[in-house]
């Protein structure tokens, strides 16, 4: 087994990919030679040919309907948005289209799309380029929506959205990119998707939560536990379908649960959440459910990021108050 | 006029020229279904001229059923087609099986022509599910609804047909509305930088909905918009059905030996509304303009040159208007006996694997519908 980090795991499984199937194609803007802004497709160019890995021109709705152009013709595309920010230039593709394109044809066609994109704050970048997004993903009925935490996670999650016969939206947080080494195996594996995992087995409160913010809420059960709290931690790894199972079986034994997004608090995923505890195990909660979450503004310029980001201390301060409640 | 620069080195004139003489507008047959261009005139048989004369008769005939049809509450969406026989068949005429069609919604008639059944037509129409189910081997994708999401998709089509080694062509269409889209312009680009055996066929009918083609674009043809995505284009008389044929046939003959797309302006009318949702036409319409298109009608102009060449009678149009009212009585038959559609069939349709939110509400609606 290698260390990787998260863009080295994320190359694995695209090399992995199309040596396993002559139907994936990886493309988007100076995803070949140049291997992608990130690198995230570093050196699989030279290694699969122009035909298989290719620059495209700077056009995302172009991108996005290309794939579903290639999907049509039985190839399984694996385009990337360079920014999740741009996401916007390409809604049609993903929401008007790929998402509909088996439901409108009543099942005769699929479109097997991967939209690999970075996402997510604290790195400093301009406009348009670290919004969480995933909440209007995941209204979107008929994609899925992934998130990977880890290098192991993002390698296993990425070969099981390039199988996937569905479109899946694969995001991928830029300051987790190479925060953090981590042991993944070579070769192919695959972690199903819709399925959360405990991260950390606790007993009084429950923190659901995915992407970079699995950190800060793993961060806060360490400090909580100092203080004689047992916090157990869930990552969702993939936001849409959540892993219901998993989440309720976690507040049944806790009784009280926080969700913690670094998306803004009116935009989505926690408030699912949310929603889907009070259906399922109300009976169960000793304490309301409460989000830690970004405030609704547009995302922040850099110079006021860090305060704007939800961190461990945020996470702490409203388990304690669903703990003392 | 002139700049008061004393240096000016833009003649805005000379360069708008340079691009805008080279669209001339190809024509074979005139209004009178007079042959004005002989060294064009391709080279069909008696026997397909027929069949191409034969489909603009019997889709003329399928407008004026679906329309009546729609009037009474017996078919759902439908977007008129008479004026626009020679464009959409005669371009559908120059291709093969192989070749794939993504239709606007206004393209029914092509993908029906190319093995779509007229019944699932009709329940697509309707918006049954059972519609969109096209059968193994037809090439076709329903009909698009977002105006330009059809020409990206083309350029993925074709540029997969490129990687197949496949001897075949993606084809799309929109109107003048059309080429006003980032999309338009993105497919045409990306066909071309990828050099994708396309074929883009602009439908310019004039009017979209009700804005003219004036009010779209500063651009004196939409066939030069190529000219920026350095791909050829060409006008044609969009109602003279040998034009079409002709332009669409050099256009895939050009795909098929790997030089890439063409974009194809077609210069027609739609005589009907825009849908039957409630367009009246007489809002941004004059009778005069409506009676100077109908005179360039292709069914006439073509009816006249078969009659001319001996190969067209009344009586041979008889059967065709009457197979095409059988045929359609047929398919509403078949339309009329697809199962009732039920929300559990919607929920079945979305993933492969449904996931946990929709196995509960399939269960849900299987419950409330067996009562």
């Amino acid at each position: 087994m290698a260390q990787m980090t998260m863009i080295q795991a994320i190359t694995d499984a695209l090399r992995t990919e199309l040596r396993n199937d002559p139907n994936v194609l990886v493309f988007g803007e100076d995803v070949g030679l140049n291997g992608g802004v990130f690198r995230a497709t570093e050196g699989l160019q030279n290694e699969f040919g122009e035909d298989r890995v290719f620059d495209t021109p700077l056009a995302e709705s172009g991108i996005g309907g290309l794939a579903v152009g290639l999907s049509l013709q039985g190839f399984r595309p694996v385009p990337e948005i360079q920014f999740f920010g741009f996401v916007y230039e390409v809604m049609d593709s993903i929401s008007g289209q790929a998402a509909r394109l088996r439901y409108r044809t009543g099942g005769k066609f699929n479109a097997p799309v991967t939209f690999r994109s970075p996402f997510g704050g604290g790195v400093h970048t301009p406009d348009m380029h670290a919004d969480s997004l995933e909440g209007l993903m995941a209204q979107q009925p008929g994609v899925k929506v992934v998130i990977p935490s880890t290098p192991y996670d993002a390698k296993g999650l990425l070969i099981s959205s390039i199988r996937d016969n569905d479109p899946v939206i694969f995001l991928e947080h830029m300051k987790l990119y190479r925060s953090f080494r981590q042991e993944v195996p070579e070769g192919e594996y695959t972690i199903p998707l819709g399925q959360a995992e405990v991260k950390r087995e606790g007993t009084d409160v429950s923190i659901i939560t995915y992407g970079a913010m699995v950190h800060e809420s793993l961060k806060a059960a360490e400090e909580l536990e100092k203080e004689g709290f047992s916090a157990e931690v869930i990552d969702l790894r993939t936001v849409s379908p959540i892993d219901i199972e998993t989440i309720i079986a976690s507040v049944e034994k806790t009784g009280r649960a926080i969700v913690v997004q670094e998306a803004q608090k009116q935009a989505g995923i926690a408030a699912n959440v949310v929603a889907e505890i009070n259906d399922r195990a109300i009976l169960s909660l000793e304490a309301p459910v409460l989000r830690v979450a970004a405030p609704d503004t547009i995302f922040a310029f850099p110079q006021a990021e860090a305060v704007w980001l939800p961190n461990y201390k945020d996470v702490i301060e409203t388990a304690k108050k669903v703990l003392n409640f | 006029m002139a700049s008061k620069l004393k240096n000016a080195q833009l003649d805005a004139k000379k360069a708008l020229e340079t691009v805008e003489d080279q669209f001339q507008m190809l024509q074979i047959l005139n209004e009178q279904g007079e042959v004005v261009n002989e060294a064009a005139m391709p080279d069909l048989t008696d026997e397909q001229l027929q069949e191409l004369m034969s489909r603009m008769v019997y889709t003329r005939i399928l407008d004026q059923r679906s329309i009546s049809l729609n009037r009474q509450g017996r078919l759902g969406f439908y977007a008129p087609t008479a004026g626009q026989e020679a464009s959409q068949l005669a371009s559908q005429f120059a291709l093969e099986k192989e070749d794939f069609i993504l239709p606007g919604y206004r393209d029914v008639p092509q993908i029906v022509w190319h093995g779509l059944p007229l019944s699932q037509a009709f329940l697509w129409s309707r918006g049954h599910f059972q519609g969109g189910q096209i059968p193994e081997g037809v090439n076709v994708a329903i009909p698009q609804i977002i105006i330009g999401a059809q020409y990206v998709q083309t350029a993925g089509v074709a540029l997969g047909l490129k990687k197949r080694g496949a001897k075949a062509v993606a084809i799309t269409y929109t109107g003048d509305g059309g080429t006003s889209q980032g999309d338009f312009y993105e497919g045409i680009n990306f066909a071309g930088a990828f050099k994708a055996p396309a074929i883009f066929i602009i439908q310019n009918n004039r009017f979209a909905i009700s804005t003219p083609v004036a009010k779209q674009s500063a651009a004196k043809t939409l066939a030069q918009k190529a000219v920026a995505a350095g791909i050829p284009g060409v006008q044609v008389d969009g109602m003279d059905p040998l034009a079409v044929y002709v332009a669409t046939r050099d256009a895939r003959e050009r795909a098929i030996n790997g030089e890439g797309p063409t974009l194809i302006e077609t210069m027609t009318y739609r005589y009907g509304p825009h849908t039957m949702a409630g367009d009246d036409p007489t809002r941004y319409r004059t009778a005069d303009l409506d009676n100077e298109w109908e005179k360039k009608d292709p069914l006439v102009r073509f009816r006249k040159f078969l009659e001319n060449k001996g190969i067209w009678s009344e009586e041979k149009e008889n059967e065709v208007i009457e197979k095409a009212k059988e045929d359609i009585k047929e398919a509403i038959k078949v339309a009329d006996a697809a199962p009732k559609q039920k929300v559990t069939d919607l929920i079945s349709i979305m993933h492969e694997d449904m996931p946990f939110n929709l196995k509960e509400q399939y269960e849900i609606y299987k419950e409330k519908e067996s009562k």
